[in-house]
């Protein structure tokens, strides 16, 4: 490729970040620094029943044991945990705002500047929104109409209120507070989230969605999601993520659990679109994630599919634990790294239950001095008779600076599984552009274009509007003036 | 004139490849250029066409009294030029229809008209696919992939239809294709013929000009117009060869060099 189209694409590649602005609202905040008095006064504000201020201090103190991990193909400056305030709320005149009137004006003006609208009926027909505004869930949209097919959609907070026997049944489940440093830390002082039950043979009558919005500085954000799909039911769910553009960076560290009972399935849709810093790499959200579903029944399955276009540095690994007999697991992602970005993101299928099958579809795109690293385990427990995997991973480069890198790990214990991976790795060609442009298509278009159709296995898994946000979303990131 | 070119020369990484070509194109008229390997034939489709990597060290081009080499490639396409691809590339996951949708309505927005809708489109392209005969499964495949060398050229030939361009540039069009595929491409070609309508048609071989008769047809060696003619020049070099020719030229040289 000559030197001047190498610029070209590279100019075309300045991302413009539309979501970036701050919202000036009065704040309740924590003062930095960790301690077990902090992690008391969020129970507290949060009016928590005792198991789970118990749960939470456990969580704190085997934390204190553990350390940062080190393995993932990243770098960052260390983090100082005491300089991160736990906790950020926007003031309310009230507990908690009992309708969308009572919920602060420029609450809901920023999520319309997002394009979420949270008054139900300028709102997508079909989508119900739970909107987290750094550390508390501000407004929860279609609740009622759920609640009439026995669904509850409501905020963590509230769930723990109104539900705690479900939340001391499966918190920490799936994903238990030893795991790992960063689902230790959540476990200790998550906020708010999203909370999801649907109770034996529901079909949800439509998307269930949570927006998080970081907004503060200077604070980390430590949602936790909880999705139980009772037997034979069904839920697609979607998250949306977005943050000012600051300096420094914060960070994310969120759990999210899935369950699926006999014959239920979920499927988890995310566009990440978290800060991901400017073209030198300052600033960025820091996106520690530990994300994992459990088929626990019979032909359970759990999908997860994601367009990670966001944050500094991304590090998650949606999973599933294949337990039951005939449960099926996939795992389809689209990781986007440009200038100074850097993700290590993949996935776990731990086949346990007998002709478990999974499908692992990975697409990675590195450009400017972006760095992009799948790592997957796919694990074949010796009672996994008649276990399946297929796993594909493409990655696509655009310039010469930048990195893409496979990590598969594959365990078989079983003799009777099939295990299939195929990995390629592609450059956009100055071909396919003249190509393109020769067709009447701006260069940049023609860069969407061809990233575009790289990603079409994945994008053709996400619901219809989400499928056209993630297009758009990658238009807007590979956005810029032709050089 | 729709297309004039004046004494151009272009390198490819320093080394001249077109040593100053002179060609008039008005709307209406197809060229043929023919010559042997190497002689320069591609790169003037390319150059025209506005592909990087190639210095255009002399010369101008003009295209309906405009300045060709100033403008982008993507602006020359919505001017109206098309280039058929001797080897149209795939990109991978990219529907055919989706692609000629996105030009379509690029080519539109550029002469300020309205984007064209689903349905109108849709007609347009079952219109243009019966004149390469193509079935319609064909627009939901992925653009060239695992396409044969055929579908390849029928592909290009269907986006020029679509496209109507003022000035189609066929580059080796016909390589590669057995005989019923030339048909096709080529009764394509003519059924786009027009006043307002040029072609340039690259080959090597005079076989397509049974086909798309040229109105003119010039012969490319060492990166010079050597010899230019009517198409019955096509059919001499059928039965001659280039070596003739070329041996002429080479004389006409050394006798123009010996008198200055």
């Amino acid at each position: 490729m000559s030197s001047s189209s190498q610029h070209n694409i590279e100019a075309l590649l300045k991302r413009r970040y539309d979501a970036g602005f701050v919202t000036e609202v009065e704040q309740e905040t924590v003062p930095p620094g960790l301690n077990e008095d902090v992690i008391r006064l969020i129970s507290a504000k949060k009016n928590e029943p005792g198991f789970l201020l118990e749960w939470r201090l456990k969580a704190y103190r085997h934390w204190l044991t553990m350390e940062e991990p080190r393995w993932a193909h990243v770098r960052y400056q260390p983090i100082d945990y005491q300089a991160i305030s736990y906790y950020a709320a926007p003031k309310q005149k009230k507990d908690r705002p009992k309708s969308l009137d009572e919920v602060d004006p420029k609450l809901l003006e920023t999520y319309e500047k997002l394009g979420i609208p949270l008054r139900e009926q300028e709102m997508l027909a079909g989508v119900a929104v739970d909107a987290v505004f750094d550390s508390v869930s501000v407004a929860t949209t279609f609740k009622e109409k759920l609640a009439e097919h026995g669904i509850i959609f409501c905020s963590f907070s509230e769930a723990v209120q109104n539900h705690p026997e479900l939340v001391e049944k499966y918190l920490g489940s799936v994903v238990p507070y030893t795991d790992n440093f960063f689902a230790a830390l959540n476990s200790a002082v998550f906020s708010d989230g999203s909370f999801v039950y649907v109770p034996p043979g529901v079909r949800c009558p439509m998307e269930l969605s949570t927006y998080f919005r970081i907004n503060a500085a200077n604070t980390g954000q430590f949602e936790r999601t909880l999705i139980i799909a009772d037997e034979g039911s069904y839920v697609s769910y979607l998250e949306g993520c977005t943050a000012p553009m600051r300096d420094e960076n914060q960070l994310h560290a969120a759990v999210v659990e899935l369950v699926a009972l006999e014959g239920a399935e979920i499927k988890y849709s995310t566009v990440q679109n978290w800060y991901p810093g400017d073209e030198e790499g300052r600033g960025g959200i820091y996106n520690f994630v530990t994300k994992r579903g459990a088929c626990r029944g019979r032909r359970a399955k759990i999908s997860w599919t994601q367009v990670e276009t966001g944050s500094a540095i991304t590090w998650k690994y949606p999973s599933v634990i294949l337990e039951g007999d005939e449960s099926v697991g996939e795992f389809y992602s689209v990781a986007l790294t440009n200038n100074c970005q850097q993700a290590d993101t993949g996935t776990k299928m731990v086949h346990i239950g007998k002709n478990t099958r999974s499908t692992i579809i990975s697409k990675g795109i590195s450009a400017g001095r972006g760095q992009n690293a799948y790592r997957g385990l796919v694990r074949i427990a010796r009672s996994a008779e008649g276990a399946r995997n297929y796993t594909q991973c493409d990655s696509l480069l655009i310039g010469d600076r930048c990195g893409a890198h496979t990590f598969p790990y594959i365990e078989v214990r079983n003799r009777t599984a099939q295990v299939e991976h195929e990995a390629t790795t592609s450059k956009i060609s100055e071909d396919q552009l003249f190509y393109l442009m020769q067709r009447g298509l701006a260069a940049e278009d023609a860069v969407s274009m061809i990233v575009n159709g790289f990603c079409k296995e994945v994008f053709k898994e996400l619901p219809m509007e989400f499928a056209v946000e993630a297009q758009k979303l990658l238009g807007v990131s590979l956005e810029g003036a032709v050089g | 004139m729709l297309l004039e070119i004046r004494n151009l020369h272009v390198s490819v990484e320093g080394k001249p490849i077109l040593r100053g070509i002179d060609l008039a194109v008005a709307a209406g008229e197809v060229h043929a250029i023919m010559g042997p390997n190497g002689s320069g034939k591609s790169t003037l489709a390319n150059v025209l066409a506005g592909r990087e990597g190639y210095e255009v060290t002399g010369g101008e081009v003009l295209y309906r009294g405009r300045n060709l080499l100033e403008m982008p490639p993507e602006e020359r396409a919505r001017e109206g030029i098309f280039l058929a691809f001797q080897y149209p590339v795939e990109v991978p996951g990219v529907s055919n229809i989706y692609l000629l949708k996105a030009a379509v309505n690029a080519v539109r927005k550029h002469r300020g008209l309205p984007e064209l809708d689903a349905m109108d489109f849709l007609k347009l392209v079952r219109e243009k696919l019966r004149l390469v005969q193509m079935d319609e499964q064909f627009l939901y495949r992925s653009v060239n992939e695992g396409f044969s060398g055929g579908e390849k050229k029928r592909n290009e030939v269907l986006q020029m239809a679509v496209l109507e361009p003022t000035l189609g540039i066929l580059d080796e069009t016909d390589s590669g294709l057995d005989i019923d595929a030339l048909r096709i491409v080529s009764e394509g070609v003519n059924s786009l013929r027009s006043p307002e309508r040029a072609f340039l048609v690259v080959t090597h071989y005079q076989r397509l000009l049974n086909y798309i008769v040229p109105d003119r047809v010039h012969v490319l060696a060492g990166g010079r117009i050597i010899r230019s003619g009517d198409r019955t020049l096509a059919l001499e070099l059928e039965e001659r060869g280039y070596g003739w020719l070329l041996d002429e030229a080479a004389r006409g040289q050394a006798a123009g060099q010996a008198a200055s």
